[in-house]
């Protein structure tokens, strides 16, 4: 399926622990929306794109509310860091350090990610 | 370990326990003494006043008042689950049950209460509770899911709350008094009849003047009942005795202590019991000098802090407690109860002002002293005004008493703001907090919010109901000294919702990029806003949108990216990552043959089915990359979207009126199909709910909806700004007896002028009764045209209305977008994981093994 006009070769790529791992195209990520990717072990990452090109990856799952959901949040920026607020209960993650910005003692998982 | 470090122990660790324990580290002892905590419930300190929560979702976890951090770097020793049973006061050794032996130089008594419970035949019988602890509560819920009907002896305070807990739980409810009215202590028979009618309108059985003779029980020795002294029975699977408490004083009693002729262990103004200076009692187990035994938390953290200092021999901070105020104020079922000071007006010559209206469950009266002094009252149905009324206590308010008790928009009435207060008004009576140290921790201590303003003064943070009147001093304190107090949408615009509508509707700005970077607060410019304001400013361009030139399609270019999460997938995001779908279904009519398509789609994709309270039908339990398929069928049926997702026109609810009905003057199901095409899609600040009933017996409930509809023998009465949720509010009567051409002229007007003047997720309710002028301003406005902005209010909904079209058939018709409805970008085919179900009642649920580690309780959030 062609997802958009101008195709671009870019690809996202995640770095695992044997190398990178190919997810998408570049432009199935749409600037300020995330997607979900499901790794080889089963783990599930949440990608996002901001608005000046910059990619992140993080956890997918909320580990307030269990579902794994974050790629569905809204992000922005606060504090000019960005993050994303869980689509539950909307509690906030940064998006490079997958801190929870309202409660100290929670965080999750962040990875590498490229476009190449 | 006798030598060295002097020890403190503490029986007891219930919320006086743990304040106690809060005011030792304050004042140091903890590092210049041993604590240890002998603790006889399962769990350490929680909040007992909260204890109903538990039952609106808080878990055990949150009611918790005790940081372990706070125990174990005080190095206090805690004994969960281990009571004292005996002490040796010549020896200065307590025992605890497993056997452990303490000595102390100091003994420090917060054991609290027990329920009493009458002395009546089968008291104990299976099935029989009282309502204190956490166990309490889970015991009564395990022992309802199986049964029908409980009764609560007992018609006061405590009595209540857990009738309506057991309401809550789903029991047919009775609640049975010995004294003449309910609440017998805090209210009088005015205020009774006031708190009666409201009771039984909820659906609860009151017997008020009859006494509890039996417990009646089956052959398995379970309740089956109850005998009343009226000589009538009362069949109930389930008795909750809150017949009072008496103080928990037997291990004083035991060990030679003096307690009062009706319990509590006697104590003087330091906490210190009267026969041995090593030991103190503080809180429900105490007998006040005053010869008091209080029942609430406030006056037992006095004591806390009054033992404490005692005991660091503070020269400099003599506290003494010689009796306590006896205010409280109460949501009960969602009924205000509110008794300050003299309520009873047992003041000599004092005079009370009145008034009732028991139709609408409202009573209110005011004690005057003879000067004028305030000395007390009782507010029942509306304790708004509580916060200040209370704080205005003991002095001659500013304006005349009448006022301050008439309701709003009753003539004379004045609101009273807690500006006009003096400095030494108790704002928290919680915590003791006077007005002038509210101000000072903005002013001396540069706090700006309220959630700072607790945590410095602690005001606010008990039963919670100073909060409203904090708020107001921290704004006014803020503006008084020159901050400007940010009324800004978000960390991104210092603009409210209003401002932006206008700036995008006047300058035609149609993206949400753009208007950050021009208007957007400076160090917002450039980046990628917020989670708040996406949403909002999404929601203005999508009402305006045909008048600002974008698509009317919310997953448009930039648009898709503004969306809420439910917006961006047009379904309801449920707990477990599945999704709800809900058709359209105008005004509830519904032919078989949808019906039928439907049920086949349901069961198809093996969804749970249910019927929603808005006349429609919910289907739960879809993976995100069956919605398009799921839709493919609907549309095909001639379905559309029910915005169940969206802050948008929900549905408009519709009797069956003059076709069917024998009472029905005009056709409230066309009327209602009508309206709700007209306006569907139509999105706003937050979501916009209708009914059109066929005559004023109002089988469609229109009264409780933002624009409601009635019928009359002349054409339709229009009300507005109705609202159920948590604070229903009737609608009101903007204009009688309209022809259809003229009410659907008025409702055009009336929503635009809330589209554009409303702050975001602010229901019409709240809406009409925060604008200035309210009603009559609204009114004037789109009746009378005061503004002369009807014409273009009409014509920007004649836009919507042309550009309508149904967001699921346009979206399954674009294979780009239908392109994000899938789990994982890398494995379009594969079904998250996470999601699972399991069976109940012949449908499934979710599963979601994984517990909830906290919650946020956010303003915005999760709002239908
Ligand atoms: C499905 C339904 C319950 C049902 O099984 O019947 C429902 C379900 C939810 N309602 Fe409701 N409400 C439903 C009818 C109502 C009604 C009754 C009515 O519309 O006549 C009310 C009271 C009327 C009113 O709104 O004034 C109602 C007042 C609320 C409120 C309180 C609104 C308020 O202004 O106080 C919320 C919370 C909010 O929106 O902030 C809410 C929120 C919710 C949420 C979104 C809460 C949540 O986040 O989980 C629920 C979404 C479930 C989901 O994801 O699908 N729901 N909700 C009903 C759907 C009706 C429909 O067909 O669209
Ligand atoms: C449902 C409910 C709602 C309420 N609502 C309000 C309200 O809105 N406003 C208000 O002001 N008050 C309210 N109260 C009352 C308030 O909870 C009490 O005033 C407050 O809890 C008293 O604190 P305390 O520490 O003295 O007693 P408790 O909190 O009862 O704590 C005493 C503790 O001591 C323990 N204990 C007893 N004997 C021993 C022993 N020998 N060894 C070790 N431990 C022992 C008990 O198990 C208990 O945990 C409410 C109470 C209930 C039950
Ligand atoms: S509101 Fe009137 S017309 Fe409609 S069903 Fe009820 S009684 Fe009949
Ligand atoms: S009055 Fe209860 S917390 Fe302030």
């Amino acid at each position: 399926m062609t997802l958009a006009p101008e195709t671009t070769d870019l690809k996202v790529q995640l770095e695992l622990k044997d190398g990178w791992f190919t997810v998408c195209d570049l432009n199935a990520l749409l600037p300020g929306r995330g997607v979900a990717a499901l790794l080889p072990d089963g783990r599930q990452v949440a990608l996002f794109r901001d608005r000046s090109g910059e990619l992140y990856a993080i956890d997918n799952r909320d580990p307030f509310g269990g579902a794994a959901v974050l790629s569905r949040g809204l992000t922005g920026t606060h504090q000019s860091r960005p993050f994303v607020a869980s689509p539950l209960l909307k509690q906030r993650f940064d998006l490079e350090t997958g801190q929870c910005l309202d409660d100290e003692s929670v965080r999750v998982a962040t990875y590498e990610v490229r476009a190449s | 370990m006798s030598t060295g470090t002097p020890t403190i122990v503490l029986v007891g660790h219930g919320m006086v326990g743990q304040r106690f324990l809060e005011a030792l580290a304050e004042r140091g002892l903890t590092a210049t003494h041993r604590v240890v905590v002998l603790c006889e419930e399962p769990r350490p300190a929680y909040d007992r006043v909260a204890l109903t929560s538990y039952f609106s979702g808080r878990t055990p976890e949150d009611l918790s008042m005790t940081d372990m951090e706070f125990i174990n770097d005080h190095g206090i020793e805690l004994y969960v689950g281990d009571p004292a049973e005996t002490v040796d006061r010549e020896a200065k050794k307590v025992t605890a049950r497993s056997g452990k032996v303490f000595e102390y130089e100091t003994l420090v008594l917060a054991t609290g209460s027990f329920p009493f419970v009458p002395p009546v035949p089968n008291k104990d019988a299976e099935g029989c509770f009282v309502y204190r602890t956490i166990e309490d509560l889970l015991a009564i819920e395990e022992y309802a899911k199986t049964r029908t009907t409980g009764a609560v002896v007992g018609g006061g305070l405590l009595g209540l709350e857990a009738a309506g807990a057991l309401k809550g739980l789903g029991l047919t409810s009775h609640i049975v008094e010995f004294a003449p009215r309910l609440m017998p202590v805090q209210v009088d028979d005015g205020g009774g009849a006031a708190l009666l009618r409201t009771i039984e309108e909820m659906g609860l059985t009151v017997h008020t003047g009859v006494g509890t003779q039996e417990i009646v029980v089956g052959e398995d020795g379970a309740v089956t009942g109850m005998k009343l002294s009226d000589g009538s029975e009362l069949a109930t699977d389930l008795v909750v005795f809150s017949a009072g408490v008496r103080p928990r004083d037997q291990l004083a009693r035991d060990c030679g202590l003096t307690v009062g002729e009706r319990g509590g262990i006697t104590v003087d103004e330091q906490c210190r019991t009267v026969s041995d200076p090593h030991v103190f009692a503080i809180g429900e187990c105490a007998l006040a000098s005053d010869g008091r035994v209080y029942g609430l938390v406030a006056p037992g953290y006095e004591q806390a802090e009054t033992a404490a200092a005692t005991i660091a021999q503070d020269e400099t901070e003599q506290l003494t407690f010689t009796g306590a105020d006896l205010s409280t104020k109460l949501k009960l079922l969602g009924v205000d109860v509110a008794s300050f000071g003299d309520a009873h007006g047992a003041t000599e010559d004092c005079l009370d002002v009145v008034y009732s209206d028991s139709r609408a469950g409202l009573y209110k009266k005011l004690v005057i002293g003879r000067d004028g002094t305030l000395l007390g009252g009782i507010l029942v149905g509306d304790a708004e005004a509580y916060g200040t009324l209370k704080a205005f206590t003991g002095s001659v308010p500013p304006v005349s008493p009448e006022s301050l008790v008439l309701p709003a928009g009753a003539g004379e009435s004045v609101q009273l703001g807690p500006t006009a207060l003096p400095d030494d008004a108790i704002i928290c009576s919680c915590n003791n907090v006077r007005k002038g140290t509210i101000r000072a921790a903005v002013t001396d201590h540069q706090c700006t919010t309220v959630p700072e303003v607790k945590k410095c003064t602690k005001a606010g943070t008990t039963c919670g109901s100073c909060v409203k009147v904090l708020g107001q001093l921290v704004t006014a304190e803020l503006e008084a000294s020159g901050v400007e107090v940010d009324k800004g949408l978000c960390g991104c615009f210092s603009q409210t919702r209003e401002e932006l509508y206008e700036i995008v509707l006047a300058l035609r700005i149609n993206t949400y990029q753009d208007l950050l970077d021009r208007y957007g607060r400076d160090e917002a410019k450039g980046g990628d806003g917020c989670e708040i304001c996406k949403p909002a400013v999404g929601s203005i361009i999508a009402s305006l949108a045909p008048t600002i030139g974008v698509s009317g399609y919310v997953l448009d270019g930039e648009q898709a990216a503004l969306q809420d999460s439910n917006d961006h997938f047009l379904a309801n995001l449920q707990k477990n990552g599945s999704y709800s779908v809900v058709p359209r279904i105008p005004g509830g009519e519904v032919t078989p043959e949808g019906l039928i398509v439907i049920g086949e789609i349901a069961r198809d994709f093996g969804l749970y089915t249910k019927i929603t309270g808005g006349q429609r039908i919910d289907m739960f339990g879809a993976r995100v990359e069956q919605l398009p398929l799921i839709w493919a069928r609907l549309v095909d049926a001639g379905f559309e979207s029910g915005h169940a997702y969206g802050k948008a026109l929900r549905t408009v609810k519709s009797c069956v009126g003059q076709t069917w009905c024998r009472y029905g003057v005009q056709d409230s199901v066309r009327m209602a199909i009508d309206l709700e095409l007209r306006y569907r899609g139509l999105r706003s600040p937050h979501k916009l709910k209708s009914a059109v009933s066929g005559c004023a017996r109002e089988c469609a409930e229109a009264q409780s909806k933002d624009f409601g509809v009635i019928a009359t023998s002349n054409g339709w009465n229009l009300y507005v700004g109705g609202n159920g949720g948590a604070t229903p509010r009737h609608a009101d009567l903007l204009a009688q007896d309209l022809s259809d051409a003229e009410l659907v002229r008025l409702i055009d007007r009336f929503l635009m002028f809330y589209i554009r003047t409303a702050d975001r997720l602010e229901r019409t309710s709240t809406w009409l009764e925060r604008i200035p002028g309210g009603l009559d301003h609204v009114r004037d406005v789109v009746v009378e045209d005061s503004l002369g902005i009807c014409e273009e209010l009409e014509s920007l909904m004649a836009d919507h209305v042309a550009n309508y079209a149904d967001e699921w058939a346009t979206t399954i018709n674009n294979p780009e977008k239908l392109a994000r409805f899938v789990s994982f970008v890398n494995a379009p085919d594969t079904p998250d994981p996470v999601v699972g179900f399991v069976p109940e009642r012949d449908q499934i649920k979710p599963d979601l093994p994984l517990l909830t580690i906290g919650h946020r309780p956010l303003e915005g959030s999760a709002q239908r």
